[in-house]
């Protein structure tokens, strides 16, 4: 029964979105105002109905009912239950359901939460946030219905893939949708704003806090699943160019390019037509995120054929999505002007050239991420991987630090030179340091790790910088948000050129009290032992490890796991972070007399690269809320005049 | 199609033994060199991985050929040559310049001058 009330939920929640549709399109086009007071309820039943369909599911994946064949083919009843409900997401149809939720819960909250926008464009731009839900409940009633019934009902499910029961996965697929929606928002805010010809800083700062909040999640999202794999994978590698990374990664770089550029538009008055078309841009990178990663086809061509209406109906949307969105950009830009303009030398300026750099490492990305696609559609089988991103990304992305360096430390509207550069003096001299420390031992590492660690010195100052001689208590929240997000840019990127540049690697076989070294670390086989699970068992390896021969030893414990159901072996890896990096321990393959593969790595600073994420990620919160207080005041404010 | 029958014809003979599949050579320099060679090959049974980050059998025989080609004192470019020739450009994470990808290679640089063209269009109504 719950199942059924699930897709009876589903589909009153599909018929709120075409009611709210033609609701809003009416109130907008119409101009009828009996229509638009009933907009914002619709949307908030919207959103509820949803929000009980995903209810639902995740009731039938705690109850285990076998019956539903979503259920069968992916949960077990011996599966803890953290896992029973995060398994209702880690698979296709759920995951498809959860980010309707998740636009669904969206679109009621701008209904409720959003009262500062002129009403026209509230309206067109809820009208456009039905029109996008409609075609995923399309898509989920019609070619993937999380609520089909498997009769007979078997006895037990199959599992879920042992790789994914990890807190990890409970919750990177949400992060990353929330990610998506927030984007989706700010898309219809975009396409509100077209519609009503109303581009301009009330619109930028309606859609700010949703760009903002995407892009927190978004980064959180990523740096998580950096260290999932990081840790889960056991190969110590934290981004691999996999196309389902590129896929998270893509939307991230088109919001961080509007994130800056609606900062323009909002405190300038400029760069409208650059915003709205980073708008349609970011919302068609998270289409293609949340598509192409869903159909299968980035990782196999064959998933596709495997089912080719699901995935036809994929592109399908995907075509209509992205086609709509750039028609309407090209029918309205032209009655958009591009607003206040400035000049070369100011923050605009560094504004612009930062949007400038990240588009062409997203068109990078994207270019590289669909290429086998193409390839394979003219017969050419290839592959393109972390060398072609390394050399082509990687000084592109190097030339983008300088100017976030360079970016806060101009002034607005116009700069001099010789200003600047009388304020770049300590950075520079920071970048300088790093060199001629850098320099005597790590020559060897190649120009980019080194590059990076100068350059990152650099930026670490400069970041702080725009703090040097503020009374800090009467700073500005978001002032602090960006200080702390450039701050974690210059940390995460000493993290991955520490990485690459300086981690030690040991292979070995070890028997019982043998010893070998990785980096500063002694490590001895002290023992083999089994380990029962909840689903699995384990062989697990004790090592005893010192740092040098005089350190009080300590044990890691790193295992060899088995699931039944389905059949499968991973590594737990077992790590011991410490002030200046993680000693990483994979155990491998007995070889059959006696001993056991291990794999040890020293990684120097690594735990830098996820910190620095956190750190971007917390700059982000420190804005929002920033720039949420300044509204509530500057709503008070109004307030307070109306009164007097 | 011609990798999957490059994989069957080989698999039997690169099945037998892996010794250096988990072994590093003794000269760190060759290791470091079969080690960048690793991260940009492709394992062929894996989704996206690098032989040098996959637990799968085929990894570790590719992985152990490496090391020996690389200790008899081959450069790893010829490896890499070699595995092309083997298995085609699929096996390669670092596409070779030619006729199919050159459209790859120029992206980066195209991109950046319209990139820069567009740009300069928000600058030159200044003032």
């Amino acid at each position: 029964m719950i199942a059924e009330g699930g897709l009876a939920a589903l589909w009153l929640a599909a018929v709120m979105a075409v009611l709210q549709l033609v609701v809003a399109s009416s109130a907008v086009i119409g101009g009828r105002a009996e229509m638009a007071r009933a907009v914002r309820p619709v949307a908030i039943a919207q959103g509820l109905l949803t929000a009980l369909a995903m209810l639902c599911l995740i009731l039938v994946f705690v109850q285990s009912d076998m019956s539903v064949l979503l259920v069968a083919e992916n949960s077990h009843s011996l599966k803890p239950m953290m896992y029973k409900i995060a398994g209702a997401w880690g698979n296709h149809e759920g995951s498809m359901l959860l980010w309707v939720t998740i636009l669904g819960l969206a679109g009621g909250a701008v209904a409720i939460f959003e009262r500062r926008l002129d009403s026209r464009t509230l309206n067109a731009t809820i009208g456009a946030q039905a029109l996008i839900a409609m075609g995923f409940y399309a898509f989920l009633l019609f070619a993937s219905n999380p609520f089909a019934r498997l009769f007979p009902s078997p006895p037990d499910g199959n599992g879920l893939n042992p790789l994914l029961q990890d807190p990890g996965l409970a919750f990177h697929p949400p992060t990353l949708y929330v990610g998506y929606v927030g984007i989706s928002v700010a898309f219809s805010f975009a396409v509100g704003a077209l519609v009503t010809r109303d581009v301009g800083p009330a619109f930028a700062r309606a859609m700010r806090p949703w760009v903002l909040g995407a892009w927190i999640f978004l980064t959180i999202g990523i740096t998580a699943g950096s260290y999932w794999a990081y840790y889960e994978l056991g190969w110590g590698g934290w981004w691999f160019w996999d196309p389902v990374e590129n896929a998270s990664l893509m939307p991230w770089l088109a919001a961080t390019a509007l994130l800056h550029s609606v900062s323009v538009l909002a405190t300038r008055d400029g760069l409208r037509a650059w915003t709205i078309m980073l708008a349609v841009v970011a919302f068609s990178m998270s289409m293609i995120g949340t598509f192409l990663v869903r159909s299968g086809i980035l990782t196999s061509v064959h998933a596709f054929a495997v089912d080719p209406k699901r995935g036809a109906f994929l592109l399908a949307l995907l075509a209509i999505y992205i086609g709509g969105a750039l028609a309407l950009f090209a029918a309205r830009i032209g009655t958009v002007r591009q607003g206040n303009t400035f000049a070369l030398v100011s923050r605009e300026g560094a504004l612009v050239v930062n949007n400038l750099l990240l588009s062409v490492i997203l068109g990078i990305v994207l270019i590289g991420t669909l290429y086998p696609l193409a390839a394979a559609g003219w017969g050419v089988q290839l592959s393109v991987g972390k060398p072609f991103f390394d050399k082509t990304v990687g000084p592109v992305a190097l030339a983008l630090v300088v100017f976030i360096a360079i970016g806060p430390l101009l002034r607005w509207r116009r700069d001099e030179i010789q200003a600047l550069l009388k304020r770049m003096t300590w950075p520079v001299a920071a970048s300088c340091a790093a060199l001629i420390v850098l320099v005597p031992f790590a020559w060897g590492v190649g120009f980019l790790p080194l590059a990076a660690l100068v350059l990152a010195a650099g930026l670490a100052v400069a970041s702080v910088a725009p703090l040097w001689g503020r009374n800090l208590r009467r700073t500005p929240l978001f002032t602090w948000g960006m200080v702390v997000a450039h701050l974690g840019v210059a940390v995460s990127l000493t993290g991955m050129a520490s990485d690459s540049a300086f981690t030690k690697e040991t292979l070995a076989v070890l028997r019982q009290g043998e010893t070998r070294a990785v980096g500063p670390y002694l490590v001895t086989m002290t023992g083999i032992r089994p380990v029962v699970g909840p689903n699995w068992s384990a062989i697990a390896a004790d090592l005893s490890i010192r740092r040098g021969e005089g350190g009080a030893p300590f044990i890691l414990s790193p295992e060899s796991r088995f699931f039944a159901s389905p059949t499968t072996t991973t590594s737990e890896s077992a790590i011991a972070t410490r002030l200046d990096g993680q000693l990483y321990t994979v155990l491998g393959q007995p070889d059959g007399k006696g001993g056991w593969q291990v794999r040890l790595w020293w990684k120097p600073f690594v735990t830098l690269i996820w910190l620095g994420g956190g750190l971007i990620g917390l700059g982000g919160a420190l804005s929002f809320l920033g720039r949420i207080r300044r509204r509530k005041r500057a709503v008070y404010d109004e307030y307070e005049e109306a009164v007097a | 199609m011609t990798i999957v029958f490059a994989l069957l014809i080989a698999a039997p003979a690169l099945a037998q033994k892996a010794p250096l599949a988990d072994t590093q050579l003794s000269d760190p320099a060759q290791e470091a060199q079969a080690k960048a060679l690793m991260e940009t090959i492709r394992c062929v049974e894996c989704q996206g991985q690098a032989i040098a980050d996959s637990n799968a059998d085929i990894a570790g025989n590719m992985r152990s050929l490496i090391r020996e080609r690389i200790k008899a004192g081959e450069s790893p470019e010829q490896v890499r040559a070699w595995l092309i020739q083997r298995y085609g450009d699929y096996i390669s994470y670092d596409p070779p310049l030619g006729g199919a990808t050159w459209p790859l290679w120029a992206a980066p640089f195209v991109l950046l001058v319209i990139g820069i063209a567009i740009a300069r269009s928000s600058f030159r109504r200044k003032r």
